[in-house]
């Protein structure tokens, strides 16, 4: 990496955000990532590195209501926003209807995927309940699976869609 | 990744000063898809990033006949907006085929003109609405022609200390429709071997087309507003065999290469093919009977 002129350093921002439902402060270096804070400050593993460029999904997170790829949006960023990532998806003591149809369908393998699914898919359906087929699938094609082949993991959503009817 | 500092502007001052002080070491932050990619990448380093999202200007999305577009709204306002899909279809076919759905959450229109590449879904749309940028830098305001501000593969108009604000476009006139379509190899998520957008006024009668525009994505260093085939149009009878005819002009107007994506035969058939039938698609928009 180039030397910086002393000048040019650059200093950690406070960052206050709701995460997972809890009021939530951190250090950000300007640019580290949403996903390299959520991974490496905060210790939530959950949400996926993938391709780390925006094309795979696998770092899916909801801000503000709207899905977005955490690789693609920098830590200070969240500076006010309310975030939910695949650790503020299941309920106390248990899963969401779309884990379980997860389980219940096979709808993952090797796993790495599947946390950016959750998240897309449970906001479909909390903003689209009767969401068809095609609906399913348009919504989902920002989130890459390269075990599946993507009919177990449409099942699995359509399974938990009339499950949360 | 070289460090840089995060400046959230909350205004155009703040945020132009900001850029006339780190020069091309600077750059906005709207919704980040293509910068961020950009600087993990080390396609060039900056010093400072700075965040427009605070600005009123550049989040605003103002429908009044007219409508503004503001650099840094996410494209799911713009196509989510039922009243501005009604009238600016061309827009909203690229705005909903940009990226997936999370990338539509942050991607702006104002940020894929910025980006410049040739292949932008978002740009051609823009030119056949008669889009007109607002661009404000330290010597003050100025205006041009969304076909204008690119100038090259990831070049375009802005220069050191200036931003592009906003995006506005004119009321259509009655009996107006538009479209924009583009060729590539899967359904979703990828990138235009072929773009066209087509815009058309047809007469009262619903037959005559009264002018048209007719725009080119990934077929010339920057988006390729096709002048001949615009002009060919007016006057004539709006069947698919004119508009078949506008394709062939286009066509001639494209100059494309090679690449990994297509060839140079392929995308100047593709013009021709996609030229028709974007025009197809608008005339019956026009009709109102899409």
């Amino acid at each position: 990496m180039t030397q910086i002129p002393e000048q040019q350093f650059v200093h950690k921002v406070p960052v206050q955000c709701t995460l997972n439902g809890q009021s939530t402060e951190f250090l950000a270096a300007p640019y580290l990532s949403l996903l390299e804070i959520l991974r490496e400050t905060l210790g939530l593993t959950g949400t996926k590195e993938g391709c780390n460029d925006g094309n795979c999904g696998a770092c899916t997170v909801n801000v503000d209501g709207r899905i977005v790829d955490s690789c693609l949006m920098l830590g200070v960023e969240a500076q006010g926003k309310n975030i939910e990532t695949i650790e503020g998806v299941a309920p106390a003591g248990g899963l969401h209807p779309l884990q379980q149809a997860f389980l219940e369908e096979a709808a993952l393998q090797c796993g790495i995927c599947t946390p950016g699914f959750l998240v897309s898919a449970k906001a479909l359906l909390e903003a689209e309940p009767n969401a068809d087929e095609h609906r399913i699938r348009l919504w989902l094609a920002g989130n890459l699976c390269r075990c599946t082949g993507y009919d177990k993991i449409i099942r699995a959503v359509e399974k938990a869609r009339e499950e949360m009817k | 990744m070289h460090p840089y500092q995060y400046i959230p502007a909350t205004n155009i001052t703040e945020a132009v000063s900001a850029l006339a002080r780190y020069g091309n070491r600077a750059r906005i932050l709207a919704g980040g898809t293509d910068l961020l990619v950009q600087l993990r990448g080390e396609r060039y380093e900056l010093d400072a990033v700075v965040d427009a999202k605070a600005i009123p200007e550049l989040v605003e999305l103002t429908l009044d006949g007219g409508l503004t577009i503001g650099a840094a709204v996410p494209c799911y306002q713009v196509y989510e907006n039922l009243a501005i899909a009604a009238a600016f279809p061309g827009i909203i076919d690229a705005a909903s085929l940009i990226g997936g759905i999370q990338i539509q959450s942050r991607a702006s229109l104002g940020g894929n003109l910025c980006n410049s590449t040739p292949s932008a879904d978002g740009i051609c749309p823009l030119i056949v609405h008669s889009g007109v940028v607002t661009i404000t830098g330290v010597d003050g305001t100025r205006t041009m022609p969304v076909e204008e501000f690119s100038t090259g593969p990831g070049r375009n108009a802005l220069g050191n200390g200036e931003m592009l604000i906003s995006i506005n476009l004119p009321k259509p006139a009655a009996h107006f429709g538009a479209a924009y379509q583009r060729f590539i190899p899967r359904n979703e998520m990828d990138i235009a071997v072929v773009g066209v957008a087509s815009a058309i006024t047809l007469d009262a009668t619903g037959q005559k087309v009264e002018s048209a525009r007719i725009a080119l994505a990934s077929v010339g260093p920057t988006p390729i507003f096709a002048k001949q085939a615009s002009e060919f149009l007016a006057g004539q009878t709006a069947t698919e065999e004119t508009f078949a005819k506008a394709g062939a002009i286009a066509s001639t107007e494209a100059t494309p290469i090679s690449d990994m994506r297509g060839t140079i035969k392929q995308r100047h058939h593709l013009v021709e093919v996609l030229t028709r039938r974007t025009l197809v698609q608008a005339v019956r928009r026009a009709r109102g009977n899409a």
